[in-house]
């Protein structure tokens, strides 16, 4: 392993010669870790000229190595701040890879059905305003239905994370209130509630306690099959969290992003009927201007590969793929990549 | 002096003796050498923590150790409520695992039978190689439970009125980290402390079975009384293992940066935060005082050894003036 990176690193000071090892090493968040590793492997099979590795490390170290250069590329589930962009003279790209979402989770014992969310009531649970599960505004969102008597009790995330920041984000946008009190950030000062470790620690606590709601990414949801609870979308329908509905969320997002978007955007509460309001993408970060031409374009080659045969992956491992309409927009950014002022992909016709 | 005498006394070594002596230096200077790396590795470990943390310190001075606000968002930090659950939920584990390990190791030395004497001690140090992850996964799925259905109601109309005992329980707690805690440090107190009486030398218990005295007086005043420094080494071990345990107190102790006098609130500790904050802190200064909770963390450990060993060493120079006047 040492010496195969030692010959691959030798073989990059002195530009390679075509069909020699090519080395790219990554390292990042840990949310789209398990699709990653897939595509390195099933690339890996066909392509074998280039060796790659993913590290999921967090999006925080994603972004720390990114930036020192450790990594030829990172991942991350929040994009990077201006003032981090500024400190690496702008010399980044964001690539969306997938799509993931975050689902309100929730234990109520004697309650059938699923649970209907209003951005207001899911803003006030987490604030600690609504407190009672049978509180008239949750009854006035769930008609029909005969809430308990129980207390509320919120469980977040207590490790920081890609899935809380997307979270806040979205109590972000939908409450002045949890703006102005709490804001975004992979982990915050939370108002009430208790702190699980990552999705397991949330779900097994809300799935031990009654009246607990928690919120988890909908992979981790769908897997283990546990009740999650419709969220109300920016046109007023209630959307039962779904890869459909996550993809349709970033469809939605596409109208205010536009075709030159830099794709460092939220995408939570979209416009779009059908279109779940907690979904975000996830990102690869690639530099703009690569020292070695040959070490960009195989990077570059295996990104487009990924977002184009590799999105197939997606729906079975608990992630939702990229919206088709999205894919001339994400190649014009990789276009972009260069080595020397000079281009190194031309796109998937030349390739 | 006595091989300075030899010495000066034996004749010159022969020259090819002398010649093969050369190794001895080489090895001095091997073994020295490895004996300065680990102090040097701590210091180097110290300098690393505090460097990284001088933005954190510059910036939020003494307050970071007494403000409560955590907030990565406003860049707001202070680490009260963290160095409090660490000691609390420590101090929580010792009262309930010094009884509970001094019992084993007494019952181990002085009353089991002898041919299950060997198997339990062999279980209960079997504790200790347990994953700290699946006493939390249990902490979870079987202590929280039954805590909240069958432990804490009782313990509520018991005790309810007490400050220690109030307020909602939601299972993750400070209780429940410190029953967790608990139950890992018992195999490390257990087992030095049945080391340590078994090494109580037999004429102690003879003696105060000689002047009439019943066993377990025998082990009150005799035994325990001789044991003591060691015994307080043992729980000093335990208590440091327990200051430092992350995996399976943050799956119980509900993460919470709360100060809370009651044992059925959440709380937090150190350790726990450093573990699930780390690989996410962006910023600069988020990670400075991670680091600077690092770094207190670190001088709380030293502190507790430095009193164990103060402890330790007052206990048994007091013993030994004890035998003298005896």
């Amino acid at each position: 392993m040492n010496i195969l990176r030692l010959t691959a690193l030798t073989a990059l000071a002195v530009t390679p010669l075509p069909g020699q090892q090519v080395q790219l090493n990554g390292a990042g968040a840990t949310f789209p870790n398990i699709i990653y590793q897939n595509w390195i492997i099933t690339y890996n099979q066909k392509f074998d000229n280039v060796e790659l590795n993913y590290q999921s490390i967090g999006s925080g170290g994603g972004i720390r190595q990114f930036s020192d250069k450790t990594v030829d590329f990172g991942g991350s589930d929040a994009p990077m701040t201006d003032s981090a962009i500024v400190a690496i003279q702008g010399n980044v790209l964001h690539i969306p890879t997938v799509l993931g979402a975050v689902v309100p989770t929730y234990n109520l014992p004697g309650f059938t059905g699923t649970f209907r969310f209003t951005p207001a009531i899911l803003a006030d649970i987490f604030l600690g305003k609504l407190t009672k599960w049978n509180d008239p505004r949750l009854a006035a969102a769930n008609p029909g239905v005969t809430l308990p008597n129980t207390d509320i009790l919120v469980v977040h995330r207590s490790d920081g994370s890609g899935t809380t920041y997307v979270w806040v984000d979205y109590l972000t946008k939908v409450s002045p209130e949890w703006a102005q009190k709490v804001g975004r950030g992979t982990s915050v000062n939370w108002p009430v509630g208790l702190g699980g470790r990552g999705n397991e620690g949330v779900a097994a606590t809300v799935r031990q306690t009654p009246g607990a709601i928690g919120y988890v990414e909908l992979g981790y949801a769908l897997i283990n099959k546990m009740a999650v609870g419709q969220v109300q979308n920016r046109a007023g329908n209630f959307i039962t969290p779904t890869l459909e509905s996550v993809t349709a969320a970033a469809e939605g997002a596409m109208a205010d992003m536009g075709p030159t978007t830099d794709f460092r955007v939220s995408i939570t509460n979209p416009g779009g009927a059908q279109a779940f309001p907690i979904a975000s993408f996830t990102w690869l970060l690639v530099r703009k201007e690569y020292p070695d031409a040959v070490q960009a374009r195989e990077l570059v080659k295996f990104i487009w590969w990924s977002l184009t045969e590799g999105q197939a992956q997606a729906p079975r491992l608990g992630y939702a793929p990229l919206p088709k309409a999205m894919l001339p927009w994400v190649e014009a950014r990789l276009k972009t990549v260069s080595a020397g002022g000079r281009a190194v992909w031309r796109g998937p016709a030349a390739q | 002096m006595t091989s300075a005498t030899t010495e000066s006394v034996a004749p010159p070594a022969p020259a090819s003796l002398r010649r093969r002596n050369r190794g001895d230096p080489l090895y001095r200077g091997v073994v020295t050498a490895l004996a300065l790396a680990l102090p040097l590795l701590l210091l180097v470990l110290v300098a690393e923590l505090a460097v990284n943390a001088r933005p954190a310190m510059r910036r939020f001075g003494w307050g970071f150790l007494t403000s409560s606000t955590w907030d990565p968002v406003a860049e707001v930090y202070g680490a009260a409520p963290m160095i409090f659950g660490t000691l609390v939920s420590s101090l929580l584990a010792l009262v309930i695992a010094v009884p509970l390990a001094l019992g084993v190791a007494i019952f181990l030395t002085e009353f089991a039978p002898r041919w299950t004497r060997k198997p339990v001690a062999f279980l209960v140090e079997l504790l200790a190689a347990v994953p700290s992850v699946v006493y939390g996964l249990w902490g979870i799925f079987v202590l929280i439970p039954f805590l909240r259905t069958y432990a804490v109601p009782p313990l509520k109309a018991a005790l309810g009125w007490t400050p220690l005992f109030q307020g909602v329980f939601y299972g993750n707690s400070m209780l429940a980290g410190g029953i967790i805690l608990a139950i890992m440090i018992v195999p490390y107190i257990a087992a030095v402390s049945r080391e340590v009486i078994l090494a109580v030398p037999a004429s102690q218990r003879e003696a105060a079975l000689g002047l009439g005295a019943t066993r377990w007086e025998a082990v009150w005043s005799a035994v325990l009384p001789y044991g003591r420094p060691g015994i307080i080494g043992a729980v000093m071990l335990g208590l440091g293992r327990a200051l430092g345990e992350t995996m399976a107190v943050t799956m119980v102790i509900g993460n919470r940066h709360d100060i809370g006098l009651s044992v059925l609130q959440p709380g937090y500790t150190m350790a726990a935060a450093i573990a699930n904050e780390f690989s996410e802190a962006t910023t600069d200064l988020y990670l400075s005082a991670l680091f600077e909770v690092g770094l207190i963390l670190f001088v709380i450990t030293v502190a507790v050894n430095a009193l164990a060993r103060l402890l330790v060493w007052r206990v048994a120079r007091g013993a030994a003036i004890g035998s003298k006047a005896l």
